[in-house]
């Protein structure tokens, strides 16, 4: 059982993070919490992808002189696919904070705060 | 004329076009419109060329920079995506003619960086339809999302917190699909679909490939806007500018169906979908629960938009409802009802635009008289109407029709009083608008002697906006009566042979 | 039976709908042309239909493929003698009612004339396709076009009544609609057709209880625009509309577009044989039988002139129903007879109420003392009408009447005789008062006592829909060869089966 345990940890690590972003999102009120919420999100989502890569005794993938005369073997590499795809997923992960924080400006150019249970006041009382 | 690259083309051109946009609008605020009516026309000539290809040729298989798959990423396109590109062009096209004059008076601060985003929601949305590559399609998802949370955001008043909302929301769809993916990949090694559904029948005992499953129908519903997981869509569509609500409502949500079918049935087989793991079962019930709380909560609604958009949740609830029931004639209704929903909610948030252009206003209470003001856009909007009911001619009887059907053909008989009983409820609130339209403010004097009333002047939109609004509705009643062409000819071969 | 490929059914379809647009456009602006455009459709519509009469009698059957809708069932169109029928009813009494509507309107210096003009053409080119449909799924397509188009004539005066009786309207036809498109689908389901075949074409598909089911569905959903009760609320309620819409939509089209479903159902989808081995024809009798005595019980309590019209209406349905549902040879002709020869006498009915309410304001039957001296015609002619639907010589009612008793003795079942005696009985009870009070009452402070009819445009349609009808009686092959016609359907219908 505990074995179980350590050998997955970065599985565990992962969802640990993932389940606190999401508890950001929700049970925070300030909409920069959520913001931060939503980027531990996916910088767990992150970490499992790097993580599936990896393997024990590999070395990071990148091609040694020596390794250029006759083929290089594939399997002395970590797995270089999920790093290339996390980093589309990291600018992906910037450019929709950078798309949030402008709609927060916004929000808080409007109704002069960032939480969110007064920002459901006042637009009940204006009626929107 | 290299017909070959339409394929690649028609994500190309918008794409590139926006950046073109956004520094030539920085000079000449002027050409932005031209410039983008210009990018999406060679898309949508680009969408015909490969309509036509894919049925006189067969699938097209696009191998970017020369790459083989599954090394390299391809765009792949056969029947199901052919007649999608076609018809989210042609929507964006005729939303782009229409959007000058909403804008001006909307949002005219911010004219160059909208028709910038614009069009790269129009890339990320056919970047989507085009891709036979899973991690692609979240970029362009990414990209489409992205830019409907901006465009969102700068509608009126609630406009910000509403975009908030979705960013939140659609972020966690958005990873929830890249996740399943990840598990996927471990399994498998492979991003590519069609490899993956050479790959993949072998797995289907996997646990981390039922994650996977798991968590692409979870991420792909909340961005589908299935009920529960809709409640970011009415405030979106609600607050959003005109344009933005009449481009996102007909093609996002749809967009994202086409992804379910393509994931259910082509990456993953309809063996799967269908009975290893009932998940089509259990999405017939989620949409029917959509459709009635959809159709109930538009009752309840005095603003147009906002009807507008649970009316939008009822009809996401039918198109799953026909992927859920996986037979040749629920799914023939099923796109058939993509196509026809798409051109009817254009058409019905085109005209919600004119009147919040013309009257500034969008509470169905003030619509009195609206028809002697504005004819023709009321007449679009009843012909759209009467297709949301499903009154033939119009095309949305018969993906109706093709709906009962298979509910009948899979016996599922709770389906058909879902789908009947919601068609009357359609027809309650879409005929509050029609009565309100038409009948004027009731003068006493009338019937004897012929008594005067208050003369409302006829004060129709301008042609920009006009044109696109009845073009749309003439789609609307063109889907009908040909449906039987379209069916024929190319969703016929876009539903699963296995079916 | 010889196939005739023609374009003419479409041309009758089309004719009206290619003049609602030309209505609109004239508009208000230029009333003549936009009446021109009216009467010229009705008469081209007239004509077209009309010279398909030779082809019918001799056996032809004439077709016309639209388009394709769904795999095996075609937008078809296909005149035959039962469809004729209709049509020609439906063509004939549209020319009158056009003139009357001018003259009413026009009398009454009503509102929105264009849109009213406007809905008429639309909802005859819709009854001209109901009569022409060759299978279960155009007719639908027709029939749920004839609703929508019908609607802006119900709440034509925009009064808050007028738009409750809208929606009740909507509200009923929509949710038969519901229950038609459920019915068509499993039977498309069932058999893979959908074409209305002489005789039926379910037997030997479906168990009978989906059989059963099925028949309780088409006829709740056909039935509520052919006013069978408890589906007939809506009726009464519609009398809101003006008189013409009353006369030939209420009276002459959408009422007996809905029956035309249920003989179609009767008829050609189930058959008489599939009917008789089921046993379903006897329920269906006693369910329609119920609707004949209590609408003719109801009409006696009613004072509203057109509402009494209404239950009349409604009692003289479900007696067409009653023919067909008996199965026999004369019954089905009686019902189909009656079916067209109801239309002359009903509308001209409706024509007279609509006369006396532009001449005087009258609606109730209480206030209609003595109005036979100020207007003998219309008088005349509603007695016509009234004989006629009792089943009195020489008006035609009494041929469709004598065939429909015939029928009920054929059937052996002798206590439908006594319901059509009674309802026959019923008639004379309700009409009669109204005819005494007119001619041989006192006549009340406000009648002229000089000849003072409605506008001619008004008076000379009810005069000429009363003649005809008094001709029909006495000559039933006359013009329209409807007796030759609607033998030649049961023809088909028992000979098939």
């Amino acid at each position: 059982m505990f074995e179980y345990i350590v050998s997955k940890y970065n599985y565990w690590v992962y969802i640990f993070l993932m389940m606190l972003g999401l508890y950001g999102m929700i049970g925070k009120k300030n909409l920069v919490k959520k913001l931060i919420g939503m980027n531990i999100f996916q910088v767990a989502i992150i970490l499992f992808y790097i993580s599936i890569g990896s393997k024990v005794g590999a070395s990071i993938p990148i091609l040694t002189a020596e390794d250029l005369h006759g083929m290089a073997d594939p399997v002395k590499y970590m797995n270089p696919l999920p790093h290339v795809l996390m980093l589309t997923a990291i600018v992906v992960g910037i450019a929709t904070t950078g798309v949030a924080l402008g709609i927060i400006i916004m929000v808080y150019n409007r109704y002069k705060t960032l939480a969110e249970d007064e920002i459901l006041e006042i637009r009940k009382k204006s009626g929107v | 004329m290299t017909y070959e690259h339409f394929a690649v083309l028609i994500v190309i051109v918008p794409l590139m076009s926006a950046f073109v946009v956004a520094l030539l609008g920085w000079f000449k605020r002027w050409a932005c419109y031209p410039l983008t009516l210009a990018a999406l026309f060679v898309s949508f000539i680009c969408s015909l060329g490969i309509l036509n290809t894919v049925i006189s040729k067969g699938t097209i298989h696009y191998h970017l920079g020369g790459w083989e798959p599954p090394w390299g990423i391809e765009y792949v396109v056969d029947y199901l995506n052919g007649f999608m590109l076609v018809m989210l062009s042609f929507i964006a096209l005729v939303v782009a003619i229409y959007s000058k004059k909403s804008i001006e008076q909307e949002i005219p601060e911010r004219l160059v960086p909208y028709y910038s985003i614009f069009l790269l929601l129009v890339t990320g949305l056919i970047g989507i339809t085009v891709t036979g590559d899973l991690f692609n399609v979240f970029v362009f998802l990414e990209i489409a999302s992205l830019a409907a949370y901006a465009l969102i955001a700068v509608g009126e008043d609630g406009a910000p917190m509403a975009a908030f909302n979705y960013v939140i929301m659609g972020t966690i769809g958005a990873c929830f699909y890249y996740l399943g993916i990840g598990y996927v990949y471990i399994v498998t090694g492979s991003l590519n679909m069609a490899d993956l559904s050479q790959i993949l029948p072998n797995l289907y005992h996997n646990k981390a490939v039922l994650v996977g499953f798991a968590l692409f129908t979870v991420g792909i519903a909340v961005k589908m806007g299935l009920f529960p997981l809709h409640v970011w869509l009415p405030d979106s569509y609600t607050y959003a500018p005109s344009v933005t609500s009449a481009v996102i409502a007909p093609m996002f949500t749809k967009v994202m169906a086409y992804l379910m079918v393509r994931i259910f049935f082509t990456l993953f087989n309809p063996h799967f979908s269908i009975d290893l793991i009932p998940i089509t079962q259990i999405l017939t019930w989620v949409a029917a629960g959509g459709i009635i709380a959809g159709s109930i909560l538009a009752i309840a609604q005095t603003d147009l938009k906002r009807m507008l958009a649970y009316s939008s949740i009822a009809n996401i609830g039918y198109i799953v409802l026909g992927i859920g029931l996986a037979n040749r004639m629920g799914l023939t209704g099923s796109l058939l009802h993509i196509l026809n929903h798409a051109f009817m909610k254009g058409t019905l948030f085109l005209v919600a635009g004119g009147i919040m252009y013309k009257m500034g206003m969008r509470d169905i209470t003030q619509f009195r008289g609206l028809h002697k003001k504005m004819p023709f856009t009321m007449a679009a909007f009843t012909i759209a109407a009467l297709s949301m009911i499903g009154i033939p001619p119009t095309g949305g009887f018969f993906s109706k029709f093709y709906l009962v059907l298979g509910a009948i053909d899979a016996r599922q008989w709770a389906f058909i009083v879902v789908l009947l009983t919601s068609s009357l409820l359609n027809a309650v609130y879409f005929f509050r608008i029609i009565e309100n339209a038409y009948l004027e403010p009731p003068v006493t004097a009338y019937a004897t002697d012929g008594g005067t009333h208050e003369e409302i002047k006829r004060d129709e939109l301008p042609l920009s906006m006009l044109i696109p609004t009845l073009i749309l509705a003439a789609g609307v009643v063109l889907l009908g009566i040909f449906n039987e062409r379209i069916i024929a000819f190319i969703i016929r071969f876009a539903v699963p042979a296995s079916f | 039976m010889e196939i005739v490929y023609s374009i003419k059914p479409l041309l009758a379809v089309l004719v009206s709908l290619i003049a609602a647009p030309l209505i609109l456009l004239t508009g208000e602006k230029h009333k003549n042309v936009r009446e021109f455009w009216t009467i010229l459709a009705a008469l081209i519509k007239f004509s077209v239909v009309v010279s398909m009469i030779p082809l019918i009698t001799d056996g032809k059957i004439i077709e016309y493929t639209i388009l394709p809708i769904i795999p095996g069932v075609p937008l078809q169109l296909r005149v035959e003698p039962f469809g004729m029928i209709f049509a020609l009813l439906s063509s004939t009494l549209w020319i009158a009612t056009s003139f009357y509507s001018i003259g009413y309107m026009r009398g009454l210096n009503e509102h929105a004339q264009t849109r009213y003009f406007f809905g008429f053409a639309m909802c005859m080119s819709a009854a001209i396709g109901i009569a022409f449909s060759a299978n279960l799924l155009t007719l639908f397509v027709f029939y749920e076009i004839l609703t929508i188009s019908t609607w802006p004539l119900v709440v034509h005066k925009e009064t808050q009544e007028a738009v409750m009786g809208g929606r009740k309207y909507l509200f009923y036809t929509l949710t038969a609609g519901t229950l038609i498109l459920f019915s068509t689908a499993m039977l498309y389901n069932l058999t893979g057709t959908l074409d209305f075949r002489a005789g039926g074409f379910l037997a030997g598909h479906g168990s009978p209880a989906i059989q059963t089911l099925l028949l309780i569905t088409l006829i709740l959903g056909f039935g509520v625009k052919g006013g069978i009760m408890p589906m007939h609320e809506w009726l009464p309620t519609a009398m809101v509309a003006p008189t013409p819409v009353s006369a030939l939509l209420h009276a002459v089209a959408v009422v007996k577009a809905g029956v035309f479903g249920c003989l179609r159902v009767i008829l050609f989808i189930f058959g008489p044989k599939l009917l008789g081995d089921l046993g379903l024809w006897l329920p269906l009798a006693y369910f329609v039988s119920f609707t004949i005595l209590a609408a003719g019980l109801l009409a006696l309590g009613q004072d509203h002139l057109k509402r009494r019209l209404a239950f009349s209406t409604v009692n003289c349905l479900s007696i067409m129903v009653l023919g067909a549902a008996l199965l026999s040879k004369s019954s089905i002709t009686g019902g189909i007879l009656h079916m067209a020869f109801h239309g002359f006498m009903k509308i001209t009915l409706f024509f007279c109420a609509g006369a006396i309410y532009v001449k005087t304001h009258k609606e109730y039957v209480s206030q209609l003392d003595g109005l036979g001296r100020q207007m003998p015609l219309t008088f005349a002619a509603f007695t016509i009408g009234a004989m006629g639907l009792a089943g009195v010589p020489p008006v035609n009612g009494f041929i469709s009447k004598w065939y429909l008793c015939l029928g009920a003795m054929e059937s052996k079942e002798i206590v439908f005789l006594f319901i059509l005696l009674t309802s026959a009985l019923l008639d004379v009870a309700f009409f009669f008062p109204i005819i005494y009070k007119a001619f041989f009452k006192k006549p009340l402070d406000d009648v002229k006592p000089h000849f003072d009819e409605a506008p001619m445009f008004m008076v000379v349609p009810l005069v000429v829909t009363a003649v005809m009808a008094v001709i029909l009686g006495v000559y039933p092959d006359a013009f329209f060869r409807f007796f030759n016609i609607t033998a030649l359907a049961v023809n088909n219908i028992l000979g098939v089966s």
